[in-house]
């Protein structure tokens, strides 16, 4: 019987995350859906979100994740993000200087490219805030 | 015949230079270990991606209907070639080759008027040069890219092909095999071609004890047709070889530059050695004529007095 599911989180950049946990709650395209272990074979598409990771005894993890694919197997799961941070890892003023800079630079409108790239680093960095922020908010209550 | 002074300068610099150069030779060192170690640690992600792609593939039959990215053009009339470089020179005979590879490719397949994508100075100025049809240029790419720095490469990549402005694009890279031997590569990177999975390119990238995704196992796909995840996975694809490809690039650069530094370090010590050797001679030959006017000059007097 399997009680522990395998739940790797890699990037194009490296992997950041290998470790039997009990449970991930992932924020897939069609919704935030949690896999426990034995969990049906499942591969989808991940949106921006927060990705949790609950191992009992231990206080939870949180991801912030851009977007990607998750492919669910009973005793493995693989997130394949096109980025990944640990919350904990999240500068807060810095991710929100950047999200405001990424604000400013959607108002200014440039070229197409530069235009996506921008709405992609302010979705990102919003993101960032908001898991960093809440973070912070439960370590201090 | 130089003068002592002359000669003394010359080694003195020439000492200098081979300093420069040994200090060039360790930062290139140790700049080619950290863009080995980023080259590796993308190889789950890319592992695990092929591994998916050939299920989904395997799932849906035929390949080429399944996916803009992977459709097999027709006719191929327009072909761009992603051309990846370096900023700097100084790397031996590393921009060159990759060149040369570029130009002898567009010679052969009669593909003269390809549009060019250059990554790194010394790629555009060369096709520059030569009147080539850059359509767009990369360059100042951080020794330590993220895939942000690599995105709009592999937009206007995607977009090109996808608008059907090109039929097929290839990259050109160096791949790096060791410290001492890079090679020049010319390949397709688009449209996609899944059979090719086990080519050499990704051989290096899958690990040999991955178990396979089975066929036989029944997936459950969100959204329901599996083909839309090919819209998530293909273009991250592309992203990524073209990643991998500027790590390979970046390694191969630095271990060209390492050799061609230790090489001009050799020479400098070498040629250390022969001109101190040419300044003693001439130093003793100076000493031996003093010498001789000496004694001369003596003789002259003990037979004038």
């Amino acid at each position: 019987m399997v009680s522990k599911i395998r739940l790797e989180i890699l990037t194009i950049e490296g992997k950041l995350f290998d470790e039997e946990i009990d449970m991930v709650v992932a924020p897939g395209i069609e919704g935030v859906f949690g896999v426990l272990p034995n969990h049906a074979p499942l591969l989808t598409t991940l949106n921006y979100g927060e990705l949790q990771v609950k191992r009992s005894g231990q206080p939870d993890e949180f991801f912030a994740i851009g977007g990607g694919f998750i492919e669910v197997r009973p005793d493995h799961v693989v997130v394949m993000a096109d980025s990944a941070e640990r919350a904990d890892e999240i500068d807060v003023s810095r991710a929100e200087e950047s999200r405001l800079r990424a604000q400013s630079s959607l108002e200014k409108r440039g070229e197409t490219i530069e235009f996506e790239k921008a709405q992609d680093s302010l979705k990102r960095s919003a993101l960032r805030v908001k898991i960093a922020k809440r973070r912070g908010r439960r370590s201090r209550g | 015949m130089a003068s002592l002074q002359d000669i003394k300068r010359r080694i003195k610099s020439i000492t200098n230079i081979g300093k420069v150069t040994r200090a060039m030779q360790m930062v290139a060192a140790s700049k080619m270990r950290r863009a080995q170690e980023q080259a590796i640690a993308s190889r789950p992600y890319a592992a695990k991606s092929w591994e998916i792609l050939t299920h989904l593939v395997e799932q849906a039959g035929d390949v080429s209907q399944l996916h803009p990215l992977l459709m097999q053009p027709e006719k191929v009339e327009k072909v761009a070639i992603l051309l990846i470089t370096s900023d700097k020179g100084l790397a031996g005979g590393y921009n060159g080759n990759t060149i040369r590879k570029t130009t002898a490719f567009m010679q052969d397949s009669n593909h003269q008027e390809a549009s060019l994508i250059t990554v790194g100075r010394k790629g555009r100025d060369f096709m520059v040069r030569y009147g080539r049809n850059v359509v767009a240029e990369f360059s100042e790419i951080p020794a330590r890219p993220s895939t942000l720095d690599i995105a709009p490469i592999s937009h206007i990549v995607i977009d090109g092909f996808l608008s059907g402005e090109y039929d097929e694009v290839y990259i050109a890279y160096t791949d790096f095999v060791n410290t001492l031997v890079q090679e020049p590569t010319l390949r397709l990177l688009l449209p996609i071609q899944p059979g090719q999975v086990d080519s050499k390119v990704m051989e290096k990238y899958l690990a040999k004890d991955e178990k396979p995704l089975s066929s036989g196992s029944v997936y459950t796909y969100e959204p329901d047709d599996p083909t839309k995840l090919l819209d998530t996975i293909l273009p991250r694809l592309t992203e990524l070889q073209i990643y991998q490809a500027y790590l390979e690039s970046r390694a191969s650069e630095e271990s060209a530059r390492m050799i061609a530094m230790r090489n001009a370090t050799e020479s400098a010590n070498e040629l250390v050695g022969d001109l101190t050797l040419t300044y003693n001679r001439v130093r003793q030959e100076s000493i031996t004529s003093e010498m001789l006017d000496i004694a001369g000059g003596a003789e002259a007097l003990a037979q004038a007095s």
